[in-house]
């Protein structure tokens, strides 16, 4: 298990490592300059000239490099154009918002999947079946957007239940609380949710049906287990590892999707903070944030990885 | 053993009989008509402005009305089909001329070459499609183009993997060694016997990349980054329909359904044809 560990360890570190040089290069090494790219056609050289000094343009690229990878590792970076403030210090106001966030869809997500992908699997080519299976092809289907500007229709505008949008803090001392942070987050976390869900349950369907076939699932009932008691003694844990594989790679789309629907929900979060910097052009913000959720997506997919080989010892054997 | 051409399994009768095939065929080709009837008609010029007209409901002149320029609603839905043909088309294409080539390559040359196209292919994984725009239009600025870029990248390494995943095991095959032993380089054999046998997922997943495709450009045509105006998009309609939800709720359910209508049809259309594509089905009829 160690050794399997540190080889997952070593290949984070290298798709950390290439993933932030892309970044760099795309938004780095460009035609022109980021200088260029942030003051437009218009600027004059003198403005072009101390913008550039500010940046650091005129150090060579290795080193711009190596100082904002060290700065990332170590929570200092630089200045965003249009707030005058750290990155780091933006990014970290604005994860407040966008982690809970994200964290509500996934669970939202991960429960709701495997509930009805259970019962699907369970009513397996039954009415119960066939509806989950038609719910679930329309869920994928529908963009996430859409969705919350539905909800916003039927909640805020016809039953007026809640605001059409905006966060309150998580501070009561801001007019906020907990409890009215979590109220905000309820009807964006399920615009995230319902795609995902719909895809996640065709898979736990899929996986749970493929498992049911299985001889020792016979052997159970055999044994006297009903067929609940077989479900989820024996049946969902075999089924998990591909529905943990497509949940992690969905934490990708999650991620993303929070840039769509907190702008839709006027949300301060880092999917609008982003949104925000390319409007304003606002380079090193764009870096930070696209670094940060690239990073985050690398990491949950070795999260993934290593719980693979906690749900079955065999992958830790093979894996090392 | 060979399989009589009957007519209860030839690929005809049995994508006749298949669900998901004909709602989703049905469905796309909806799609397509609409998209080529824009090219020679519509109700009306879609960027036509009449401020008299603005905010109509359904009416005879105006089947599902207008916007708050006084456009009409069809006309746009129309137009705005083709942009998710294009996107979905070159989108696709890119994914699948270079993911395919990169496979090919990966599986034919082994070795370091197939380690480093995966490699790769992973590194490319970290940045969904709207990241990728996002990066791309913060330096180049928005517009149908970088949108189409994004969403092509990042269908490289899912093409590539297919293909590299498939052509191992058509590799594999002794008719392939045969071909080997008589000479054949590794090019004319992944010309002449590898991608023939590999077309059926590369044509599934083709189906399922072009309705990515369209929601993707769609998301990034909502927070306008993608098609820019006075063309249509249906992604731009959902944006300007949102500052309008309290006088002209409809107005947003349009597009909305006209997106989920044409991305059901690709995902049925995609389905329907793994399991007609499939050899092992076909020869259980």
């Amino acid at each position: 298990m160690l050794l399997f560990l540190l080889k997952r360890l070593a290949t984070l570190a290298l798709t950390l490592a290439v993933a932030s040089a892309l970044v760099f290069a795309v938004l780095e090494l460009l035609p022109g300059n980021a200088a260029e790219v942030i003051l437009g056609d218009t600027a004059t050289p003198e403005s072009l000239a101390a913008l550039q000094a500010k940046l650091g343009l005129d150090r060579p690229p290795l080193q711009r490099y190596a100082d904002w990878v060290g700065g990332l590792l170590v929570g200092q970076t630089a200045n965003s154009i249009s707030y005058d403030t750290p990155t780091a210090e933006l990014i970290g106001e604005r994860l407040q918002v966008t982690l809970p966030l994200a964290l509500m869809a996934m669970v939202l997500t991960v429960f709701s999947a495997l509930t009805l992908g259970l019962y699907a699997a369970s009513r397996h080519n039954r009415i119960g079946d066939v509806g989950v299976m038609v719910a679930s092809q329309i869920g994928i289907a529908i963009p996430n957007f859409w969705f919350a500007i539905l909800l916003i229709l039927l909640f805020a505008v016809q039953l007026q239940w809640v605001s059409a949008g905006g966060f309150p803090g998580w501070s009561e001392d801001d007019g906020g609380g907990l409890w009215a942070g979590f109220a905000a987050l309820i009807l964006p976390a399920l615009s995230l949710a319902v795609v995902q869900a719909a895809i996640l349950t065709r898979v736990t369907r899929s996986a749970v049906l493929e498992v049911l076939r299985e001889d020792f699932v016979r052997t159970a009932r055999a044994k006297g287990l009903t067929r609940t008691q077989a479900l989820w003694r024996h049946v969902l844990r075999n089924a998990l590892i591909p529905v943990l594989t497509v949940a992690g790679l969905q934490f990708a789309n999650l991620v993303t999707g929070t840039i769509v629907v907190e702008n839709v929900f006027v949300l301060p979060g880092v999917g609008r903070l982003v949104f925000q910097a390319v409007a304003n052009r606002d380079l090193l913000v764009v870096r930070d944030v696209v670094m940060l959720l690239a990073a985050m997506v690398v990491v949950v997919n070795f999260v993934v990885d290593v719980l693979y080989a906690v749900v079955d010892p065999r992958l830790r054997v093979a894996g090392a | 053993m060979a399989v009589a051409r009957t007519e209860g399994n030839t690929f005809a009768a049995r994508a006749r009989g298949h669900k998901s095939f004909v709602i989703g065929g049905a469905l796309t080709l909806l799609l397509v008509a609409f998209a080529l009837l824009s090219l020679v008609w519509t109700p009306y010029p879609p960027a036509d402005i009449s401020i008299p007209d603005k905010l109509q409901g359904p009416s005879a002149a105006h089947w599902l009305g207008t916007d708050s320029l006084g456009r009409d609603i069809v006309s746009q839905l129309l137009v705005g089909s083709q942009n998710s043909i294009v996107v979905g088309v070159v989108a696709v294409g890119i994914g699948l001329v270079i993911g395919v080539a990169l496979g090919s390559l990966a599986a034919a040359k082994k070795g370091w070459v197939d380690e480093a196209v995966m490699r790769a292919s992973d590194f490319t994984f970290a940045f969904p499609a709207l990241l990728s725009a996002i990066m791309l239009t913060a330096i180049y600025g928005p517009g149908l183009l970088m949108s189409i870029v994004a969403i092509g990248i990042f269908n490289i390494p899912v093409f590539a993997r297919i293909t590299r995943g498939a052509a191992l095991s058509v590799w594999a095959r002794d008719y392939v060694m045969a071909a080997r032993a008589c000479g054949k380089g590794p090019l004319r054999i992944t010309l002449d016997h590898i991608l023939p046998n590999i077309a059926s997922p590369l044509i599934v997943q083709a189906t399922i990349s072009f309705a990515t495709a369209i929601l993707a450009e769609a998301a990034l045509s909502y927070l306008g980054l993608g098609t820019q105006p006075p063309q249509p998009s249906w992604g731009r309609m959902l944006s300007e329909a949102q500052t309008l939800m309290f006088q002209a709720p409809m107005l947003a359910v349009y597009p909305g359904l006209a997106i989920v209508a044409s991305v059901l049809g690709l995902n049925l259309l995609g389905d329907g044809l793994r399991d007609l594509l499939d050899p092992k089905l076909a020869r259980q009829r």
